[in-house]
């Protein structure tokens, strides 16, 4: 922030100067413009290269998926299919248990996105807008747990879970995904934000706290509730180790870790397993292109702003 | 910035009223305020403090998934053997190997990508759908995919070589040089994306004028670049840089799939290597000793997240 700040500062300046040089310099700056052109044209071509070259594994998978298996065998490196079918698609879900996981996933990543939305942002209004004595110690504890890897935990969730007897069910799934330290820290920036007037006035009116944050700040909250959901559902859609050890039974697996027994359990052939792959990423690819700006401007406000 | 005058307006505020109605306030906030934390800490006591310190204290008993319950006190045992194993230090070694091959080019490219897009105001999506679209698919995707294009034989990136002259292509995946260098590589396709967006986020933020300025000066586009655009994405690299460190030490996914730590267990990293002690040999009291020495290792650059976002916040 330190650079950004001072260059936010700094602006004024710069670009009185820039105007002022501007005046003198107009003939240094015809000059430039052909070598400016050039470089833009080549960077253009170099960005266009790299980004087919970005989309070649996800159509070389959807190339595959779509042959036969005879054609396959006897040409396995080729772009076309000389007869493209849907029967690979047609076999996979058939016969696989792809529906299931896709029922498993949306049921597990929308109950846990729930759930966290609504802790995280309890937990941000009270930090946000009450007065007691160790807020800021207890707000620093929370948001120390940064810090802490999930996934190094694997060993004391799966045996809090086996004592409970909830291994193989949403519920082990879902529990330890719950605390999202981020979201509180993204809830609270934004709630901050929100004119103390505002509630002071709801305050004054007899409103009790928890009527301030229902009625008042959560739906003044859309943008930051939308963000935190967005990514809290995406993480917890593709989480794989947690899910991995929390269900064995495949009826009731999340996708990412169902597409895994495909490959050890099916033996399935490469075109099957691609139709596989290219139903596995259906359902986020089908989320980005409805919410590209959403999630792009998530990601980056989280981290920066 | 803007919260501190505006807290100790309220304080003010609160002081001037009658001494009955703000004590009334406060114990009622007291009570609200425990009752608004109890569910999100509660879980968080649950599922992340709880088990941190679990982890802590099995590492130095000798549990196991067999027997169950914490086992026998064993000292500074387990820690003896990780710091005697062979095991533990390749797959740290493995790790900080996957770090380097994946942090470098995840910063360079996603920088250059970035910088290239920004130049252009128009066609921006399509370079975001193809460079981020790979970012929101599951690991288990990305593994499918590269599993089959590394293939041996019959798979594209080894045809890829031939086409261009190459003799004997590398096993990708199943020769111990190889394989590590492949799942790397797969992994920049997967997460460069991610980069990207924060780093075409900050350099959006960096005025119009100042580019203008720069022109204006003189500057061709290359020094531009150089002395006025990369010096200003200082934050943002901070940023990216420890996420991707972190990221990139509790590698586990792609590996898991693609090759299972092996060939002679050339990919295995310390996460897999947690998961195996702990959950293929049941030794969860040794598994918590290294899980809690790698847990060290990413809280020295967590910290520094920490106090990022500390400052962010203190900013806001």
């Amino acid at each position: 922030m330190a650079t950004l700040t001072s260059a936010a500062s700094g602006t004024p300046e710069a670009a009185s100067g820039g105007t002022g040089a501007g005046k003198a310099g107009r003939g240094a700056a015809a000059r430039r413009t052909d070598s400016e052109r050039l470089f833009n044209r080549v960077t253009l071509g170099v960005l266009i290269a790299l980004a087919l070259l970005w989309l070649v594994p996800l159509a070389w998978a959807f190339a595959t998926s779509v042959r036969p298996p005879g054609e396959l065998a006897t040409n396995p490196t080729s772009w076309v299919a000389d007869n493209p079918t849907l029967a690979n698609y047609r076999e996979v879900l058939s016969a696989g248990r792809i529906p299931y996981w896709y029922v498993n996933s949306f049921i597990t990543a929308a109950l846990t996105t729930l759930l966290s939305v609504f802790t995280a942002s309890l937990a941000a209004f009270a930090l946000s807008r009450l007065r007691f004595r160790y807020r800021r110690p207890v707000f620093l504890a929370i948001l120390a747990g940064v810090m802490i890897p999930p996934q190094l935990l694997m060993i004391p969730h799966f045996l809090t879970l086996q004592a409970t007897g909830m291994l193989n069910t949403y519920w082990a799934v879902i529990l330890p995904q719950v605390p999202n330290v981020v979201a509180v820290f993204v809830f609270k920036q934004f709630f901050d934000g929100i004119p103390v007037e505002l509630t002071d006035a709801a305050r004054a009116d007899g409103a009790s706290w928890l009527r301030i944050y229902w009625q008042i700040v959560m739906p003044l909250s859309r943008p930051a509730i939308s963000a935190v959901t967005i990514f809290v559902f995406v993480w917890t859609w593709n989480n794989f180790l947690w899910p991995l050890l929390a269900v064995t039974d495949p009826q009731m697996m999340t996708l990412p870790v169902g597409l895994t027994s495909v490959q050890d359990a099916f033996g399935l052939p490469q075109a099957q397993l691609m139709a596989s792959a290219v139903l596995g990423a259906l359902p986020l690819l089908t989320v980005f292109l409805f919410f590209q700006r959403r999630i792009v401007e998530g990601i980056a406000g989280t981290g920066l702003k | 910035m803007s919260t501190a005058p505006m807290s100790t307006a309220r304080t003010t505020t609160a002081r001037t009223g009658t001494a009955a109605g703000q004590a009334a306030r406060t114990t009622g906030s007291r009570w609200t305020a425990s009752g608004m934390l109890l569910p999100f800490g509660a879980f968080y006591v649950v599922f992340l403090l709880g088990p941190l310190v679990y982890t802590a204290v099995a590492g130095f008993f000798n549990g196991s998934l067999v027997k169950g319950g914490l086992g026998d006190w064993v000292g500074l045992k387990n820690y003896a053997e990780a710091f005697g194993a062979p095991e533990f230090w390749s797959s740290l070694g493995n790790t900080l190997w996957f770090t380097v091959l994946t942090t470098v080019p995840l910063i360079v490219l996603a920088l250059a990508l970035a910088l290239m897009t920004d130049r252009f105001s128009r066609g921006k999506w399509f370079f975001r759908l193809a460079f981020f679209a790979p970012f929101m698919l599951p690991s288990s995707v990305i593994s499918l995919l590269f599993m089959w294009i590394y293939a041996d034989e019959i798979g594209l990136a080894q045809a890829t070589v031939k086409l261009l002259g190459g003799q004997a292509p590398p096993s990708w995946l199943g020769d111990p040089n190889w394989a590590m260098i492949s799942i790397a590589a797969a992994t920049v396709w997967w997460t460069v994306g991610f980069n990207f967006v924060i780093y075409l986020a900050a350099l959006q933020e960096i005025p119009r004028e100042v580019h203008e300025a720069a022109a204006m000066d003189g500057a061709g586009p290359w020094q531009r670049l150089r002395l006025v655009v990369v010096p200003m994405l200082g934050r943002a690299t901070t940023l990216v840089a420890v996420l991707q460190l972190v990221a990139s030490l509790k590698v586990f996914d792609q590996i898991y799939m693609m090759t299972n730590g092996g060939p002679e267990d050339s990919t295995r990293p310390s996460l897999l290597y947690v998961y195996q002690t702990g959950f293929t040999d049941s030794r969860t009291g040794y598994a918590s000793t290294v899980s809690l020495l790698l847990f060290v290792i990413i809280l020295l650059i967590s910290l520094v997240w920490f106090a990022l976002i500390r400052r962010t916040e203190k900013e806001a």
